[in-house]
């Protein structure tokens, strides 16, 4: 067997206390790591596929210009027969259609400004969570009826309840008066304010007549499974409006540039924790290491006087700290990867995180998942900076002359 | 007492740099962990800060009075009265800061072109310069001059979006009382900048008495807003507030308005105390690390020192000083980096390319991070806290060697 | 031939304003299979002798020839290889690494020298049998007698048949029981393999079994007696 393995493993254990001590430490980081580690690529995902799914989708087909600018005539003409198509190319039922524009909405006490939506109803589910979220009532039927469904909010600013009637005001598309007397048919909760008190949806054939759209809409809302499939959708679906000079696609990122934005701000602020982390694991291993070599000075003048190389030294305690490394390594990430799955099972949630977690459509307990890649980089990370700090204690014994070591306290 | 007392001083220090390479290492260790405590907790505290700033000025004021319904039911029925001349006597000589009147309802905005649902706020301009930004943030045209100002003052890229300009005329549609609709043209004599898109697209302002005349409310307003001197600690000014006005109206806090922020608050200090101690948990392996090996290389010269007649408590003491006059220099390095890196950087760092994303935590994209005394006497506090609880073990059992046994260790 | 050969050695030390002249034009010549003591009291030069001929050590000025070469002017890697394969060395005191066993001890070397394993091991077990410690190699150093250590150093000092075999004050910390078995240990591998022995020393009765007797004081040698065959 490898006597110089068993050299390294045997001179970690000579002071069994400072090895354990230096383990615990990584062992610490380790957890840590894992734990908020595997939260961030939890909560990340939930973000982005909350978000989207509410009712943004992950691509888009517009007029140029819309998303910036948001003006009623930036439309996409014949959007439904759009709409058709790219369900036919893309072999994908979850295309729909939509239009948007602002109106005054009165009941009989009250009267509050909102968004009005004209959407697909039978379509509108496969890209949209709010016909899943209608709480009382119903969602639309499918037809053109002169119904609306409108956010709970909304409902109780307005004083009405379902098979109430409420009035709408607007401006048309080519400006002229837009009005239209419809009857709640379901109110909805998603849970964001500003959609509850904000938003209200109608078919989108009767929105066509009520705002003169003549067939025109705003938006071709597309969903994906996932975001592998998203990128994928959005390379072929710019290739079939190719021919469209008008229009453009865009991907979820450019519709929500906020979200990968605040994943990016908040990691930032999460690499400068686990950098400060592992930064101080490197420290404890260096000074352990350093020790380790400087009380052994005698014994490695003995060892180099009978021929044996300072390389060869050097590579002794740098196999010393991989196994400690490797110990601290799997060690962490076993432990780490327990801890995880603990919270997986039963939640992980902090006072006053409901408040905030809402404003990014994430729920107010979350349940990190366990996955490998999460799991293994932070102590991977931890282990290679630890064998980057033990090259100074080894490195140190090139410069070590025999006689003088041998000659050392 | 005194000069054993004196000894263990010297002892303490001297022993400290025997091995200098070793001290130095965990110096430079509990300095950095020190730095980040403090850099940390700065950068996040000046983010926080900053939205709260800009959350208290939209809402705005450090505590808001209006109607108990006002809140289920935000609309132009739930108002309060309250004429300028009333409230200026009651409120005269408290001691806070500025306080104004507003209206605040919902309206839709129509140029020639779009219309967009906005927030229609009616002040008073002279009051309102010390409550609120905009007076401040004019880019173009100018500010409204009194409360029978019949121009309105809008956000830069609401007039984009209305594709509409400075000068030009638009209508406003709300509702009165009656529910009527009640509506109103105005030409656009100010734009102004803001930090949040969100903020320019929605809020409007008109002057006070021209806003109730349009939506017939008298000299009714929807909130009164008060500012105090620190945003952190408003429960007196409330307090003082719901004493001297009257029992049909609601005096809330800004927490409690906006209860996203106050929580933040609440929620930050937390994780900068949680903060500071995981950093120092990962130090304090070391820490003990190198206490147990320096005592463990001293064995012999403790027995001696045992046997000549030095009390083990000295021992103690000396070992619990070692270890705290090495926490105290990496504090002082760790301190001082960071009071030098922070400094600098106090000016602002301009994080825009994640912009947006931060207006979804409503913070702006400049981040001035801020250094509090509190924070860093935090950091201290626990670094030689929980050092000193570290330390107990290794110098505990350093005390207790038996000098015999300690001096004919090999 | 000449195992040893020095031409006009000289080493200085400087110890805080005082000069040492550990070696002052110091000339020796050791033939193949001697047996020789370098005696001196504490300080005298010989360690630094020994240190020199072993590679350990550059003199100020003077040459070494160890077998035909020269080696004060070889690299640092040449004279490592050198002190691997051509000499073994037997210190005072802390020969051995406390955490390999005795075998352990010895196969170390043979290991970094590149031996196959199972040859390590067979060489191991018959070199410790050859220095009478057959039946210990399971043992740790802090498990063995200091007579034991030493016999154990030696043959790792012996595994890869050097040419010469260097020993400081190998008996300094014996018992006279156990200092004369490792000299007679010492006579006997030289009479059987002809291994040149030089060994520092200033015990009487080390110097009582050398075949020649070379007395040093302040750097220069002052006496050269040759004793006795073995």
């Amino acid at each position: 067997m490898n006597i110089t393995l068993r050299l390294a493993w045997r001179n970690l254990w000579r002071h069994s206390r400072r090895t354990w001590l230096t383990l615990g430490a990584m062992a610490f980081s380790n957890i840590l790591l894992v734990f908020m580690i595997s939260l961030q690529f939890g909560m990340y995902g939930m973000m982005i596929d909350n978000t989207l799914r509410v009712m943004t989708g992950h691509l888009q087909v517009q007029a140029e210009g819309y998303k910036d600018e948001h003006k009623m005539r930036q439309t996409v003409p014949d959007i439904a027969e759009l709409a058709a198509s790219l369900r036919r190319d893309l072999e994908l039922e979850r295309v729909a259609p939509r239009a948007l524009a602002f109106a005054l909405a009165s009941s009989s006490d009250r009267t509050y400004g909102l968004q009005i939506a004209g959407v697909d109803p039978a379509r509108e589910s496969l890209v949209s969570s709010i016909p899943g979220l209608v709480r009382t009532g119903n969602y639309l039927a499918a037809g053109d009826a002169a119904e609306i469904v409108i956010g709970s909010v909304l409902a109780r600013n307005l004083r009405v309840g379902t098979g109430d009637e409420v009035t709408l005001l607007g401006s048309g598309l080519d400006g002229s008066f837009a009005a239209a007397v419809v009857t709640v048919s379901g109110i909805f909760e998603t849970g964001v304010v500003e959609l509850d008190r904000g938003l209200a949806e109608v078919p989108l054939g009767f929105f066509q007549d009520v705002f003169f759209m003549e067939g025109a809409g705003h938006q071709v809302v597309i969903a994906a499974r996932d975001l592998d499939e998203a990128a994928l959708l959005t390379e072929r679906t710019r290739e079939l409006v190719a021919d469209n000079p008008g229009l453009v696609v865009h991907d979820w990122d450019a519709l929500q540039p906020g979200l990968r934005q605040a994943i990016k701000a908040d990691m930032s602020s999460a690499f400068f924790m686990y950098g400060i982390l592992v930064i101080l694991v490197a420290f404890s291993v260096l000074n352990t290491q350093l020790m380790s070599v400087l009380e052994r000075t005698r014994e490695f003048g003995i060892v180099m006087a009978l021929g044996i190389s300072p390389g060869r030294l050097g590579r002794l305690v740098l196999l010393e700290t991989a196994l400690m490394g490797f110990m601290g390594f799997v060690g962490g990430a076993v432990l780490g990867a327990l801890v995880t799955g603990w919270f997986a099972a039963n939640g992980f949630s902090y006072p006053g995180m409901d408040e905030l977690t809402a404003n990014f459509n994430l729920p107010s307990r979350v349940y990190p998942p366990v996955a490998f890649l999460p799991t293994v980089i932070g102590p991977l990370v931890v282990y290679f900076f630890s064998m980057v700090s033990a090259l100074y204690p080894a490195l140190r014994l090139n410069w070590l002359q025999p006689v003088e070591a041998m000659r050392a306290a | 007492m005194t000069k054993q007392l004196q000894i263990v001083w010297t002892l303490a220090w001297r022993n400290l740099w025997r091995n200098h390479r070793r001290t130095l290492i965990m110096i430079a260790a509990v300095s950095v962990g020190v730095w980040a405590m403090i850099f940390m907790t700065a950068l996040m505290r000046g983010m926080v800060n900053d939205m709260i700033r800009s959350g208290v000025e939209n809402l705005p004021g450090h505590v808001q009075v209006h109607h108990p319904g006002f809140r289920d039911d935000p609309s132009v029925n739930n108002l309060i009265p309250a004429t300028d001349t009333e409230l200026a006597a009651r409120l005269a000589d408290r001691g806070f800061r500025a306080w104004s009147t507003r209206i605040n309802v919902p309206a839709v905005i129509t140029s020639e072109r779009e219309s967009r649902g906005v927030t229609l706020y009616g002040v008073d301009p002279a009051r309102d310069r010390d409550v609120t930004f905009v007076a401040d943030s004019i880019a173009a045209g100018r500010y409204l001059e009194s409360i029978d100002d019949d121009g309105l003052v809008l956000g830069r890229k609401l007039l984009e979006n209305l594709d509409t300009d400075l000068g030009k005329r638009v209508v406003l549609m709300s509702q009165d009382p009656d529910n009527d609709i009640a509506d109103r043209g105005f030409r656009i004599v100010g734009v102004f900048e803001a930090e949040l898109d969100n903020v320019e697209e929605t809020m409007i302002f008109g002057g006070k008495r021209t806003i109730q005349q349009m939506l017939r409310i008298g000299d009714r307003v929807t909130e009164v807003a008060v500012v105090g001197p620190d945003y952190r600690d408003v429960e007196p000014l409330r307090r003082e507030l719901a004493r001297i006005l009257d029992d049909d109206v609601e005096v809330l806090p800004w927490t409690e308005l906006n209860t996203y922020l106050g929580t933040m608050l609440r929620v930050m200090d937390g994780f900068v105390l949680v903060w500071t101690v995981v950093i120092f948990l990962a130090l304090s392996f070391g820490l003990v690390n190198t206490l147990v090996m320096a005592v463990f290389e001293r064995v012999r010269e403790i027995g001696l020192m045992l046997a000549l007649g030095m009390r083990p408590v000295s021992i103690l003491a000396q070992v619990m000083l070692e270890s705290l006059l090495l926490l105290a220099i990496g504090l002082a390095v760790g301190t001082s980096l960071a009071w030098a890196t922070i400094v600098p950087l106090e000016a602002g760092i301009d994080i825009s390319i994640v912009g947006e994303g931060l207006e979804m935590f409503g913070a702006s994209s400049v981040l001035y991070p801020e250094l509090l005394l509190a924070d860093v006497l935090l950091a201290d506090a626990v670094v030689l806290i929980l050092g000193i609880l570290a330390s107990l073990s290794p110098a505990w059992r350093a005390s207790r060697y038996r000098p015999v046994e300690a001096i004919t260790k090999v | 031939m000449t195992a040893v050969k020095c031409i006009d050695l000289c080493k200085t030390y400087r110890q805080g304003e005082q000069e040492i002249k550990a070696l002052d034009h110091v000339d020796l010549d050791v033939e193949r299979g001697g047996f020789v003591c370098l005696s001196a009291p504490s300080g005298g030069g010989k360690t630094t002798l020994l240190n020199a001929i072993g590679g350990l050590d550059i003199p100020d000025s003077g040459q070494v020839w160890i077998a035909g070469t020269r080696i004060d002017n070889m690299s640092k890697s040449e004279l490592a290889r050198l002190r691997l394969t051509q000499i073994g060395f037997v210190f005072q005191a802390y020969n051995l690494i406390p955490v390999l066993t005795a075998k352990e001890n010895v196969e170390f070397v043979m290991q970094v020298q590149g031996v196959p394993a199972r040859d390590r091991a067979k060489l191991a077990l018959e070199i410790l049998d050859e220095v009478g410690l057959a039946g210990l190699g399971g043992r740790r150093p802090a498990e063995m007698s200091g007579g034991q250590q030493q016999r154990v150093a030696v043959a790792r000092a012996l595994v890869s048949r050097p040419a010469l075999v260097l020993a400081d004050e190998p008996t300094a910390n014996l018992d006279s029981h156990s200092a004369d078995g490792l000299m007679e240990l010492f006579v006997e591998l030289n009479r059987n393999h002809q291994t040149t022995f030089v060994i520092a020393t200033h015990d009487q009765r080390v110097m009582a079994y050398a075949k020649r007797l070379i007395k040093m004081l302040d750097g220069r040698i002052v006496g050269d007696i040759r004793q006795h065959e073995h």
